[in-house]
């Protein structure tokens, strides 16, 4: 992807990369009303990250998933030959494409949208979510659309990672590997081991987002473990670690274009757990799962939604 | 003649790997002690060092091998089984991907105490769906064991021997992926013995049949998928009681799967399964290990004479003098 453009041709993929990240904030609240719940402040932080990636920085062809995604096929296995991933999804593996692991998949709702706003999912497969048999769900699987891994046990996606980039690395491969992490995995020891290694073998096909909205599910980060200075952190373990507005796409989008050095990337992306929509902010510290207490809450967020549709 | 083999695993695996070029070694700061630094002087970019960093290593190795490559983990049994327990069930186990884990030290063959002795590996890793569970009796199953696991489509942890190992079969008679080996026939009673037990269960079953026992012996070297037709048939054909005979705790290892399958063979005999009994052992030679917790030749001799209410009056000594060992005597006690 060519780091010289017209200042036209940036502003096109930032104003459609806004455009998506707004429409994933929209259609999450939607679908959180229509199901009584959902994880609404994972989109309101991560909305512009995964748009960023998936309209600018990570290069991957079109999507190789049916719209609407099949049944689950059964697990993994020497006598299922039908069990697949979600990787179809983000394209072809091809040794010049980019690679996407998603880590934290209580996010799942989160991706789906995205992949829905980008064309590469239809949005009748949130007819599935959730639903018994289906792959669409709750918390994401290796199977669910958008997904390669099995990353619900937090910190372990990173190492899978960093296998297959250093994989990648060993076959001479151009393509990059992004995880999309949250900051609360940075409580996990593996994180850490994950980053030491790849700093320790060079592997630079490594790139990080992490949507630092400072959210836990006990609440706020500070009340269940300090893991700040968290860019001297990462930087001290041998990242190339760089602090972004994790609500602007364009810096967002920056630090994929640096030259790779023999570090993994790791871009902290400072985040709002509340970003476009404050109607959520009352429910701080305790963000994790949005679940209405009553009718009256409930309309808040439907007059809310109906603001949203009349802005787009 | 007993032969002893000085570091079987570690010149193999350099002759196994010579040809697969996929195949790669992750280590994690064990790396002589598992004898994979044969490997690394002969192939130094197929060779990744992580560090003490197990959780991390197991991960790296799902990655590598979604990426296609061969990638065999190398350090102790309790780090792979124990400190990465999520890690191998979730980020292995469950895409069935093409890991080996090598684990080395099983039970008590480390005087290194209860934080080195896997005693429940077998057992973790029998929980694992998807998970193939190989353990090595001998030389020549620690030379073979790494044919049978490359071929096998999903992760496999394999039981590993290391230092100075006994050869029990003949090189050629190569380790079998889910055939036991029958070591001797006979009517009274059927043993089942896996791993270092093997060679107690010849010295014990040689001295039972010069006092006329008629005494089946099977070496078990798969523990899972536990479906051998001859460990079935054995079990089917017992008229006695069946005894196991193992270097792990008599939870989760060979006793319970032998359990399992006379359990739902609905076959009715009695079972009695030697090993260590619910309990943590301690540092201490690994002679002196199998005596206390009665998994050796002994300890062999005394179940036979309990299932068969006799006294053979057979004592350690004439026990250890069938073992014919060429070097004079046990092999000494490994260091760390």
């Amino acid at each position: 992807m060519s780091q010289q453009r017209s200042d036209s041709a940036t502003s096109a993929w930032a104003d459609e990369a806004r455009r998506v990240a707004r429409s994933v904030r929209r259609r999450v609240l939607a679908h959180t009303l229509a199901h009584d719940g959902g994880y609404l402040s994972q989109a309101c932080s991560s909305a512009e990250i995964l748009a960023a990636l998936y309209t600018r920085v990570m290069r991957l062809g079109p999507s190789q998933g049916p719209p609407v995604p099949p049944p689950f096929p059964g697990p993994p296995g020497p006598h299922n030959p039908d069990s697949f991933t979600g990787a179809a999804y983000n394209g072809p593996v091809a040794p010049d494409l980019d690679r996407f692991v998603f880590s934290p998949v209580h996010y799942a709702l989160v991706l789906y949208s995205t992949l829905i706003e980008v064309g590469r999912l239809a949005p009748e497969a949130m007819d599935q979510y959730d639903r018994d048999g289906s792959t669409v769900e709750l918390i994401g699987a290796e199977h669910s659309p958008g997904h390669e891994v099995t990353a619900g046990s937090l910190a372990q996606a990173i190492s899978q990672a960093g296998g297959i980039a250093l994989g990648r690395k060993l076959k001479g491969e151009p393509g990059r590997v992004w995880v999309f992490l949250s900051d609360g995995e940075l409580q996990e020891g593996q994180t850490w081991e994950a980053i030491t290694a790849a700093a320790y073998h060079g592997i630079d096909g490594l790139g990080v987002y992490v949507d630092a909205n400072g959210q836990c599910c006990d609440g706020a980060m500070e009340s269940v473990m300090e893991v700040e200075p968290m860019v001297e952190r990462l930087a001290s373990f041998g990242a190339d670690a760089v602090e972004v507005d994790g609500h602007d796409v364009e810096a967002l989008a920056a630090p994929a274009t640096r030259p790779r050095q023999g570090q993994p990337l790791v871009v902290v992306a400072r985040t709002d757990p509340c970003r476009g929509l404050e109607l959520l902010r009352s429910r701080a510290p305790r963000l994790h799962y949005l679940r209405f207490t009553g009718t009256a809450e409930r309309e808040r967020y439907e007059q809310a939604l109906s603001e949203l549709e009349q802005e787009a | 003649m007993m032969e002893l083999v000085r570091r079987p695993h570690a010149q193999n695996f350099v002759a196994f790997a010579a040809e697969r070029p996929e195949v790669l070694v992750l280590s994690a700061d064990l790396t002589s002690s598992c004898e994979a630094n044969d490997f690394r002087d002969a192939y130094p970019e197929r060779f990744f060092s992580m560090g003490l960093a197990e959780q991390n290593m197991i991960g790296f190795a799902a990655g590598l091998a979604r990426e296609g490559f061969s990638p065999w983990v190398h350090t102790f049994a309790v780090f792979i089984c124990r400190r990465a327990f999520d890690q191998v069930a979730m980020s292995v186990g469950y895409p069935n991907l093409p890991v080996r884990l090598v684990g080395f030290l099983p039970g008590i063959t480390t005087p290194g105490g209860v934080t080195h002795q896997a005693i429940d590996d077998v057992g973790l890793m029998r929980l694992i769906p998807n998970m193939t569970v190989l353990e090595c009796g001998d030389a020549t199953e620690v030379e073979s064991v790494v044919d049978v696991a490359h071929e096998i489509d999903g992760p496999v942890y394999v039981r590993m021997l290391r230092g100075e190992v006994p050869r029990l079969f003949d090189p050629a008679d190569r380790l079998r992926l889910g055939r036991a080996r029958v070591l001797s026939e006979g009517d009274d009673l059927t043993v089942l013995t896996s791993g270092i037990c093997t060679e107690q269960g010849i010295r014990a079953s040689a001295a039972l049949a010069a006092r006329g026992v008629s005494l089946r012996h099977l070496h078990v070297s798969t523990l899972k998928p536990f479906d051998d037709p001859i460990v079935r048939s054995a079990l089917g054909s017992t008229r006695g009681t069946v005894i196991t005979l193992e270097n792990h705790s008599v939870i989760g290892g060979l006793g319970s799967a032998v359990a399992e399958a006379l359990a739902e063979s609905g076959t009715g005999v009695k079972l009695h399964r030697l090993g260590l009994r619910d309990v943590y052992s301690h540092g201490a030679s690994r002679e002196h290990l199998m005596r206390e917790h009665g998994i050796d030749a002994l300890g062999l001799v005394t179940a036979v004479e309990q299932a068969l209410g006799a006294r053979f009056d057979i004592s350690a000594e004439e026990l250890a003098a069938v073992e014919a060992d060429p070097a004079g005597g046990p092999a000494n006690p490994e260091a760390l």
